[in-house]
């Protein structure tokens, strides 16, 4: 535990001072006395208030897309598919996960690539830009949130769905009104995962965004071309503030409990 | 029971999602063995000269060795320090106990650049450190304490004292009811553990880009500097999938030891 206390949050508060130093403009080399001029460059300029709008509309566009592919297939798991069924799903929806996270990525990048598979099957490719670097993403994140989807529908008891259509609820109803409410915490906790993976995400990006600039790919940029660790520090704290809120807003939910 | 309209849409849709997710991965495989260097598709031949480019590329074989290294040692490291500190938590009550388990869903759901930034702004300006493999093998073993932590703490929980308690009243010391009670119920979700710890901090490319300074190169690295280079593509390929078929293993693994399959990943 002193481990992670030390290493981590050390490393984390190392990160919040060095974000109020700033570096010497002739040579470069870091200056250590306190200013607030990074922190009110990251909030004020437009370049870095256009990325981090990007950013979270991707991020949320990923988690959207997600929820979207996985609540049906979580309903299947299950209650509908037999246990046999679920259990090879289970391992179907998981095997992914363990292969290479880059390899996933340039899987995309051949997918979607001018002469590809996709546009020789389809005609037509999206290219490579903003919509590639959602569709990479939510491919990418997907199984983090099917997991605890299935799980949550797993644990509504069949007893209730079957009350629910005794009283006379239509298929739908049940869903909206008794499944939707138990299975909520879940939806909440797998968005969780998709949303900070895509919040800082630049691999990703570089590999199937074409000229899109992400966060992480100018906080990258500062940090190794331009060399100003400060700012890339200040930059950073965005998607750190970002999380932070959205782990809080998600622990009214009781999502993390269902992490 | 549901009606049989939303069971056949559901039922679809899984077959839909799927596809979608093994299309992509089925493609890598393919590729590594299309004679044309590029993506054009469909292949153009088959060819299995990559695969022997491959096999005497000796930047892949260097950092192949690296990435071995780095994840063998943070996950002992994580072995060590994450199952100490899961039992501290499960079985001590101490100050600040609570706190700990908010602590530890940070360095998962925390971004790796911004885990990587803080590492590198602490080795670098704080400390005065100079990046290499060592640097990269306290950062990974950062988040796989978590890893294991997790992994151990959740099995600790589901046991119980009881077991243990029963143990010490019949007599047995506090090192053999380790030894003979608790860890044996403990080495599943300890070994799960430590595989997905392996996988993680083999396949980990970010936090390793922050921590490794420009002479070491993981796998993952060097792949990723390899990428865009056209020349390199059927290289690329051939590395792409065998990872992509090494990826049973684990799974294999997982589910022969940890019991409960699969979903360890999670």
């Amino acid at each position: 535990m002193a481990w992670l206390v030390i290493v981590y949050l050390g490393s984390l508060a190392v990160l919040l001072v060095s974000a109020l130093w700033s570096t010497d403009t002739f040579t470069g080399a870091l200056v250590r006395t306190f200013t607030a001029d990074n922190i009110v460059r990251v909030v004020t300029d437009t370049v870095f208030r256009a990325a981090t709008l990007r950013t979270i509309g991707v991020a949320l566009a990923v988690t959207v897309i997600c929820i979207a592919l996985a609540v049906p297939l979580a309903l299947y798991m299950a209650k509908v598919a037999s246990p046999r069924v679920r259990l090879a799903l289970v391992v179907a929806v998981t095997t992914p996960l363990w292969a290479s996270y880059l390899v996933k990525a340039y899987a995309w990048r051949m997918l979607l690539s001018g002469q590809g598979p996709l546009a020789w099957v389809a005609g037509y490719t999206p290219g490579y830009g903003l919509v590639a670097t959602v569709l990479t993403l939510a491919y990418l994140w997907l199984p983090y949130m099917v997991i605890p989807v299935f799980a949550a529908f797993e644990r509504v008891p069949n007893t209730l769905i079957d009350a629910s259509s005794d009283l006379g609820a239509s298929g739908w109803a049940t869903l909206r009104t008794v499944m939707a409410p138990l299975v909520f915490p879940g939806i909440a906790a797998g968005s969780i995962f998709t949303f900070s993976l895509s919040m800082g995400d630049y691999i990703a990006v570089t590999i199937v965004g074409g000229k899109t600039q992400m966060l992480g790919n100018i906080i990258y940029g500062q940090l190794v071309t331009a060399n100003n660790q400060p700012l890339a520090a200040a930059l950073s704290l965005i998607p750190l503030v970002a999380i932070v809120g959205y782990l809080l807003a998600m622990r009214r939910t009781g999502a993390l409990e269902n992490i | 029971m549901l009606p049989i309209s939303i069971r056949r849409m559901t039922k679809a849709w899984s077959v839909g999602v799927l596809v979608f997710l093994y299309a992509p991965l089925i493609l890598v495989v393919v590729n590594a063995f299309n004679s044309s260097k590029t993506f054009a598709f469909p292949p153009s031949g088959f060819t299995l000269r990559w695969w022997s480019d491959a096999w005497s590329s000796s930047g892949m074989w260097r950092s192949l060795g690296n990435s071995v290294i780095v994840g063998l040692c943070a996950t002992a490291i994580a072995l060590v320090l994450g199952t100490m500190a899961a039992f501290a938590v499960q079985r001590y009550r101490f100050f600040g106990r609570q706190t700990i388990s908010f602590l530890v869903v940070l360095p998962i759901t925390l971004p790796g650049i911004v885990t990587g930034i803080a590492l590198n702004a602490t080795f670098t300006s704080a400390l005065g450190v100079t990046l290499g493999l060592a640097t990269v093998i306290i950062g990974h073993a950062t988040f796989c304490v978590v890893i294991v932590f997790n992994n151990t703490q959740a099995r600790l929980r589901r046991l119980g004292p009881r077991l243990e308690d029963a143990s010490a009243d019949l007599g047995a010391s506090g090192w053999q009811t380790f030894r003979y009670v608790t860890f044996p119920m403990m080495r599943g979700a300890i070994i799960a553990g430590a595989i997905l710890a392996f996988a993680l901090s083999f396949d980990e490319i970010v936090v390793t880009t922050f921590t490794a300074g420009p002479t070491v190169q993981t796998l993952p690295i060097w792949i990723f500097g390899n990428l865009f280079r056209p020349n390199q593509a059927p290289v690329i390929n051939v590395v792409a999938a065998t990872l992509t078929l090494v990826a049973v293993i684990p799974v294999w693994l997982a589910q022969r030891f940890g019991g409960d399959p699969a979903t360890t990943r999670v």
